[in-house]
């Protein structure tokens, strides 16, 4: 295709009240509304199902939902995560459940927020939440611990209740 | 002893030198600031605001940084003549702040700091001595994209430096001298020359452009296809010397546009119109002063923030097919009017 080049004025070809022009432009602007989010004062609007730091999560009874299948720790691309598999206590609300992790470690610094752990998790024990500013200045503080990821979580008010119910 | 006139002479261009070293090393960082605030609102955006009120500490943290930076000294660079580059660019428009009157008298004290007769000529030759720095540092780095930046620059200074001088011409014409000051006070007696002058004034502003090295003439510069330049090499407070020298260079440009063209420190109403005699009036034609140059350089980064590079074949068109034939029939044009108005 031949595009037609314009054919210019010599009003447009003496160049400067084209620039005088622009700069009536760039001076309207200066006073103009900023789009500048002010970050750690104005966070961002997330969407409905973002995907930001997983966590592990509680029944409304305080049991510790993984059972410690480590289904998430194979389905996890980076291998983020680590289970180490322990004994749940004897008597008590946790008599008739099956076992629980000793200790899940995630690897912030590998996790790519990807969400298959919690896709993957049988026993609905690990979610995604909406926290994302997770960074630290060590890589041993970027290791999410038990603790911490149960803290995180917080409970999951689900309907089922599959422990009360054996 | 106090009032013996040699001793007060010298304390008095003590002075003149603590002002002139004060208002150049206040003014260059805040123009930094200004530039990078003033260019985010153009783009709609906030600027540095965090360091301190409204960013106002900025120029204070982005010193520090780049003296804490590494300071890289590559193998192939040609080290006497690497280190000497930037301190040159930075020292021509030091000097050239001696011949520009940033006042009329403050007291017995003339606001000039050497009030010779041959000031524009001293003015411009010095001026154009900061592309030596540019070239030499283009040079002395041995590598390719800064000696493009040096060869450019150098090409482009001394096309425009002979639209500059050729531009001044009617100004020296009319007002019969090249002493600055003169040419300052005739303003106040005549009215600003940018009225009789507009086409110098025009092409005298725009060859500054191209002697500072802004946009729409920053060649030697050009991120896009340069990389940055003459300055590729520099790190650490080298590069601070340059990216100061270029804000002074802006600087002195708008002092030099005050002075010729914008009446210097008068302000075309009583008092602020004759030389001062009282303390007061003094002090405020330094602020009259240090008021337009703020305006010129806001012109200065207005300007860098809506026009786009030029390319360089249209620069030194521009240059040579335009400014300098238009620069010559500007110095006939005003010869003719002042040779009829003198006979009839
Ligand atoms: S979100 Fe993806 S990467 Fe992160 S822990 Fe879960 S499975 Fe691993
Ligand atoms: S979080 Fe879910 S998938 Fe992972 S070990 Fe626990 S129960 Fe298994």
């Amino acid at each position: 295709m031949i595009v037609e080049r314009p054919k210019l004025t010599i009003w447009d070809r003496l160049y400067m009240p084209q620039i005088l022009k622009g700069m009536w432009i760039t001076l309207k602007h200066i006073p103009m509304k900023r789009f500048t989010r002010q970050y750690p004062e104005e966070t961002p609007p997330l969407p409905k199902r973002y995907r930001g730091v997983p966590t592990l999560v509680r029944d409304p009874e305080q049991r510790v939902k993984c059972v410690a299948c480590q289904l998430c720790e194979f389905v996890c691309p980076p291998r983020a995560i680590t289970v180490i598999p322990g004994f749940r206590a004897e008597t008590g609300p946790d008599a008739k459940v099956e076992k629980e992790p000793s200790d899940f470690i995630i690897d912030m610094a590998r996790c790519i927020y990807c969400g298959l752990c919690e896709e993957a998790c049988p026993e609905e024990a690990i979610f995604l939440k909406k926290d994302y500013a997770m960074a630290s200045y060590t890589r041993e503080q970027m290791k999410l611990h038990k603790e911490k990821l149960l803290e995180l979580g917080g409970i999951h008010e689900d309907r089922i209740c599959k422990w009360k119910k054996k | 002893m106090w009032t013996d006139p040699a001793i007060l002479e010298w304390i008095f261009i003590l002075v003149k030198i603590i002002v002139i070293f004060g208002l150049v090393l206040s003014i260059v960082p805040y123009t930094v600031l200004a530039e990078r605030r003033i260019c985010a609102w153009i783009q709609d955006r906030v600027g540095p605001n965090r360091v301190g009120f409204q960013g106002l500490l900025q120029p204070i943290a982005d010193a520090l940084k780049l003296m804490l930076k590494e300071d890289m000294l590559s193998n192939h660079v040609h080290k006497v003549v690497f280190t000497l580059a930037p301190a040159l660019v930075f020292m021509p428009s030091l000097m050239v702040l001696a011949v520009i009157p940033w006042g009329s008298a403050i007291g017995p004290m003339t606001c000039v700091l050497s009030d010779m007769n041959a000031g524009m000529l001293f003015a411009l030759a010095v001026a154009s001595f900061s592309v030596y720095g540019i070239a030499l540092a283009g040079w002395a780095s041995n590598s390719k994209y800064p000696f493009l930046g040096g060869m450019r620059s150098a090409a482009q200074m001394i096309s425009y430096e002979v639209c500059l001088g050729l531009s001044l011409v009617p100004l020296f014409m009319q007002t019969g001298s090249l002493n600055l000051s003169a040419i300052v006070e005739y303003q106040t007696q005549h009215g600003w020359l940018m009225l009789y002058h507009p086409v110098a004034c025009f092409i005298f502003i725009t060859s500054l452009f191209a002697e500072c090295n802004r946009t729409p003439f920053d060649l030697p510069e050009a991120e896009q296809e340069l990389v940055s330049g003459y300055n590729i090499e520099y790190s650490s407070l080298k590069f601070g010397l340059f990216f100061l020298g270029e804000y002074a260079n802006m600087l002195v440009a708008s002092a030099l546009v005050t002075t010729l063209f914008l009446g210097g420190w008068s302000l075309p109403f009583a008092p602020f119109n004759a030389p001062a005699t009282v303390i007061w009036v003094g002090l405020a034609h330094v602020g009259i002063f240090v008021a337009k140059v703020c305006a010129m350089l806001f012109l200065f980064i207005w300007v860098r923030w809506t026009v786009p590079r030029f390319r360089y074949d249209q620069l030194m068109a521009l240059g040579w097919k335009v400014f300098f034939p238009l620069a010559l029939v500007n110095i006939v044009v005003v010869a003719v009017i002042m040779a009829c108005r003198a006979n009839l």
